[in-house]
């Protein structure tokens, strides 16, 4: 590149090819044709809802709104629901991407409707999206809003850079939306193994927009596992002793711990990548000294804790949500505490399974695979423990609890299959057919997803002050579980069968019973999403009649139900004091959970800040530069960072008061909206009368 | 080279169609064949004493399992072995057996209480049952939590013993034991087919793998593109093809037949058209598939080498070189030797084109790489010797 260059290429390697209905004009063939509607008809999705909410907050004069309110507060709740709205989001579109492929193979006995081309985008989105932009930010959202307030905090210890954080992710997920107007995806799957993504192989747009993205993305994770870590260990409040805290926390500290840690290495990975393409390097090329094995190593060595960082958060949530819903503690908090502990550990040492068939030596193998079955013992203590909390105790079948009972059997049934996976000896068989992808969706989806739709239900009234509807969800809750059943079990037999993962066509008849079943339980899962968002609707339609604030809709039993629905901006007008685990439990039973306060004090909270929407915004631009080698504006836009970032650091009227008048005043609102509300025994839990004050005695239970 | 449009490719073979009847059914763990009874799987089953009582443990319900699979994975349709579950070599035959006893294990220790305490408890314990104890604040018990951490451990450690067994048992770089010499194979490959060199033989195919049955396969792999993974369910491992490296593979059919092969990493626009057949031969069979070979192959030539190394599907090489073309759609060459492989692997490590003046001259590295019986031939004779 001369420096020429970027005047004579003002746009870079940008040009109407980008576009995604260029191919179907210039070579109107009926393939071409079919993919180029479809593409086309992404792109303009993306366009006209992008259109359609730019139109509708102008309409309702919002912008004010979700600027102050929204994209520049630093208050944790906000941001993590933010985080939450993305996560939903680029749900949709994985989700409506998983239900094409399956539509596919479906119908791809010798052929199908997609170009393989347009099928390996979407299996390379469909895995980016719901790792990097769907459940990393569902759980990063969850820990966010719920984590503070478990341990009594005002809020995490950097919220600025919680905001960038999420301003980073964010940033991450628009590159790859806009991957589906401008240009092309990569074709390489979510890890995107070189050399086949390397420049001399794959030379367009589409690995770059992988890179980039992920890039960010793990940038904006590794700052928010460093942000929740400090916050767990600095900002508890008193008596809060470790072994106190509740598991959910335990398990948002040991998520944050892997990703400072497993973060790195997918940085490290996706930036040496980005040196072979754009700098002609060999780390990972067939020649000149290059090595793919490296990438496989660094890449799976975040790999594999990254699986964990996912489900953690998940086993934490599901203990909060059997302990409530069984009206009982929960069953072994010691062991749940180790067995999380243990997990994170063994994390770390199993990453060479997911490629025994390198041709490393039985010894190896044999090492990694007894490693990797390892973390069988501490998730079998999980599962046991959840089922002893269950034992003696009421459980009440709620939309959270129904995921719960489903997470329980089918996570049993993908954990077992990762433990025939984790045999080198049944891997050599079954390793990169679809009885692969059967396994870690078996895990993934009863596992992760389930666990943040329960959180969602969980604590949605937390977060806004209403609850969602129960029929509504507990629609969408069985049709997720039989769904999923339905779209993946099969996927088992076939890869018994030898179907590799990532065909778009296959030539043996004998697989199109089981992808047509497969297929069924893809409708499923996407009328499971449209439950989801008519829940949505009605339960903003019908708030009033199910407003809960008084703040325990659930008879809580930590201390972010210790405070009303929504919570104020600093969570708690006196930090509780805490004398054991269960805090909320405890004062209900002592019958000292609302007591109102001697006097109320001044409490700082950190003033809005627009940094994380512009180094969004900043960022968005880099990445989008580098794709497209539009050198001028990653210079620019490079610049415009370090100016940002420089710029703060002048910054010192950082934080505002919230006087103690008002702190008065709204604890005050709250007290008296207690003192009028009437308790309500779970029997009418799910009723307009549960306003959110919890009876919370046991007698007439016990028989 | 002239060649004949109906090339018997297959000739003298018994071209077994996996009925249901006769081949999925018995579901005998050794298939009763004669030539490799002395060989490992028998050296194994006898190995497998201590194991004995999970074994049986779990038998009955095996034998269900198994009837259960092979209804559901039959591959009627199907004129090839698709699955390691029906298996045809000792390779498959001991994953197969590996397989239903880790998930015999798993099934009844693991899955089974689960499945039956949680929806017992959910139900006797739900909210308004009157007649179950309701403990809200028992939370620990230390005899439940030693066995709640006992059990998992317990499994783990049974699990662990036949992982290390088995994984060391079909290291796919062990040779297979046995009273005849291994058929020597390279496998390179290539976007989006394999090119199986029989160096010994002086021939290659693409599409067809040819094997003589009962006797072992030692193959060695390595790709002149992206990573790929060679696998052939019915016989056993699948093992990464990469550029620059040499990875190996040992297999063995047990009987004729036909069995599904492929690609299972994904290398692109071709990738779902990287599937071969492997058939295997009687040994008169396999000896008059070389010669048919042999006699009616194409030359491999430096245009042959260079259509081969096109980012083509099978169909496109042979349209690209219409002298390939045979009647069952595979392509038959003659006159490769074993220089050629490890020329390419050099070539491929070197960054630079197969340079065939100055051929297969040093040992190339890689995985666990072996040094390769490279001679000292000259590539114009390693690849044209017709010529």
């Amino acid at each position: 590149m001369s420096f020429a260059a970027i005047f004579e290429h003002p746009l870079g390697r940008l040009g109407p090819k980008a576009l995604p209905f260029w191919d179907m004009l210039q070579h109107p063939t009926e393939a071409n044709v079919i993919n180029g509607c479809i593409a086309t008809g992404a792109a303009g999705a993306v366009v006209i809802g992008a259109l359609a909410t730019v139109a509708l907050i102008t309409h309702y004069g919002k912008w004010r709104v979700l600027w102050s309110e929204w994209l520049t507060s630093p208050d944790h709740k906000k941001i993590g629901i933010m985080y939450v709205v993305l996560a939903f989001v680029m749900l949709a579109r994985a989700l409506i991407e998983a239900w094409l492929m399956r539509a596919q193979q479906a119908f791809g006995l010798g052929g199908g409707f997609l170009s393989p081309d347009h099928f390996s985008q979407l299996f390379s989105t469909h895995g980016t999206i719901m790792i990097f932009f769907m459940a990393m930010p569902f759980l990063t959202g969850v820990i966010n809003f719920v984590m503070p307030q478990q341990i009594g905090a005002r809020d995490v210890s950097f919220p600025v850079l919680n905001s960038i954080s999420l301003g980073l992710t964010a940033a991450g997920a628009a590159l790859v939306m806009v991957s589906l107007v401008i240009g092309k995806f990569s074709t390489g799957g979510w890890f995107g193994y070189p050399p086949y993504t390397e420049a001399n192989f794959n030379p367009g747009v589409g690995p770059d927009y992988w890179i980039w993205a992920l890039s960010l993305a793990s940038v904006g994770s590794t700052l928010t596992g460093i942000n929740f870590a400090v916050t767990i260990y600095k900002e508890r409040a008193p008596g809060m002793t470790l072994l106190r805290m509740p598991l959910f926390t335990w398990t948002a500290l040991c998520t944050s711990i892997l990703m400072i840690f497993a973060m790195p290495p997918l940085t490290v990975a996706t930036a040496q990548l980005a040196l072979d393409r754009y700098l002609g390097f060999h780390f990972f090329t067939n020649a000149l000294g290059g090595n793919m094995m490296h990438f496989a190593n660094l890449f799976w060595l975040f790999g594999h804790p990254e699986v964990y960082i996912l489900i953690l958060p998940a086993f934490g949530v599901y203990s909060e949500v059997i302990s409530t819903f069984s009206g009982k503690a929960l069953f072994g908090y010691r062991s749940l505490v180790m067995a999380t502990m243990g997990i994170a550990v063994l994390s770390f040492t199993v990453w060479l399974h997911h490629f025994f068939t390198m041709g490393q030596s039985a010894n190896i193998n044999a090492f990694f695979g007894i490693a990797s079955m390892l973390i069988g013992i501490p998730t079998g203590v999980k599962i046991y423990d959840w089922m002893w909390t269950m034992y003696r105790g009421r459980v009440r079948f709620t939309v959270p609890m129904v995921y719960s009972i489903g997470f329980i059997l089918l996570f049993v049934l993908g954990g077992m299959s990762g433990i025939l996976l984790a045999n080198p000896s049944v891997d050599y068989q079954v390793h990169n057919t679809v009885f692969l992808v059967a396994h870690f969706h078996n895990v993934a989806v009863p596992g992760v997803l389930f666990g943040m739709l329960a959180a969602y239900h969980f604590w949605f009234p937390k977060a806004f002050g209403f609850r969602l509807n129960e029929r509504w969800g507990m629609l969408s809750a069985l049709c997720w579980i039989f769904g999923f059943t339905l779209a993946f079990f099969p996927l088992y037999g076939l890869g018994l069968m030898g179907l590799p993962r990532r065909t778009v066509a296959y030539t043996e008849p004998s697989y199109v019973p089981l992808e047509i079943v497969a297929f069924v339980g893809a409708f499923l899962v996407i009328a499971a999403l449209g439950a989801l968002v008519v829940q949505l609707w009605i339960s903003i339609r019908d708030r009033d009649s199910n407003r809960v604030f008084a703040g325990d809709p659930w008879d809580g039993r930590s201390l972010e139900w210790a405070s009303s629905a929504p919570p104020p901006e600093y969570n708690f007008a006196v930090i509780p004091v805490v004398t054991g685990r269960d805090a909320f439990t405890t004062a209900k039973e002592d019958g000292n959970a609302y007591q109102p306060p001697d006097h109320y004090v001044d409490i700082q909270v950190p003033k809005n800040t627009a940094m994380g929407p512009v180094l969004a915004a900043l960022g968005f631009v880099f990445a989008f530069g580098l794709v497209w080698h539009i050198w001028w504006l990653v210079i620019l836009s490079a610049l415009g960072i370090i100016g940002t970032m420089i710029l703060r650091g002048f910054a010192r009227d950082t934080e505002k008061t919230v006087p103690a008048q008002r702190i008065r005043e709204q604890h005050r609102r709250w007290l008296d909206a207690l003192a009028t509300a009437t308790p309500i025994s779970r029997a009418d839990e799910g009723k307009s009368t549960n306003r959110g004050l919890a009876d919370h005695a046991v007698a007439g239970l016990v028989p | 080279v002239g060649q004949p449009e109906t090339f018997p490719v297959e000739e003298g073979n018994a071209r077994e169609r996996p009925s249901c009847s006769v081949h999925w059914l018995p579901f005998q763990g050794s298939d009763g064949g004669g030539t490799w009874k002395h060989t490992l799987v028998q050296l194994r089953m006898n190995r497998r004493a201590p194991l004995q009582g999970v074994r049986s443990l779990g038998t009955k319900f095996r034998t269900r399992l198994a009837a259960l699979f092979a209804t559901l994975l039959c591959g009627c349709g199907s004129d090839r072995h698709l699955s390691f579950l029906n298996p045809q070599g000792p390779i498959a035959a001991i994953q197969r057996g590996h397989f239903f006893e880790v998930l015999t294990v798993l099934a009844v220790l693991v899955a089974m209480p689960i499945f039956l305490l949680t929806p017992w408890f959910a139900w006797r314990y739900r909210y308004g049952a009157k007649t179950s104890r309701y403990t809200p604040k028992w939370d620990s018990f230390w005899p439940l939590e030693l066995a709640t951490w006992g059990g998992p451990v317990v499994i783990v450690v049974v699990l662990a013993f036949i992982l290390w067994r088995d994984t060391h048992a079909i290291d796919p770089y062990k040779p297979l034991i046995s009273n005849q010499p291994a058929l020597r194979i390279q496998v390179i490959g290539y976007d989006w087919k394999w090119l199986f060199i029989y160096p010994d033989q002086g021939v290659a195919s693409i599409g067809v793998l040819a094997i003589p049955a009962g006797r072992p396969l030692a193959l060695q792999l390595t790709s002149a593109t992206v990573m790929q993974s060679l696998l052939i369910p019915a016989l056993g491992s699948q093992i990464y093809a990469m550029g620059g490296m040499v990875t190996q593979l040992h297999l063995q059919a047990t009987k004729p037949g036909r069995f599904m092969g492929e690609n299972t990493m994904f290398s692109g626009r071709g990738f779902h058209q990287q599937q071969f057949t492997a058939v295997a031969m009687t040994h008169d069979g396999f000896q008059a598939w070389v010669r048919n070979v042999q006699l009616h192959g194409i030359p491999m030539n430096e245009q042959t080498l260079k259509a081969i190394s096109q980012r083509s599907t099978r169909s496109e090489l042979i349209a690209a070189l219409p002298r390939a073309k045979s009647s069952d759609g595979n392509v038959y060459l003659t006159g490769v030797t074993a220089a050629l492989f490890p020329t390419v692997v050099k070539a491929t490590m070197g960054g630079t084109a197969i340079d065939l003046a100055n051929a297969g001259a040093r040992t190339p590295g890689g995985a666990r790489a072996n040094p390769l019986p490279v001679s000292g031939v000259p590539i114009r004779a390693a690849l044209g010797a017709r010529r």
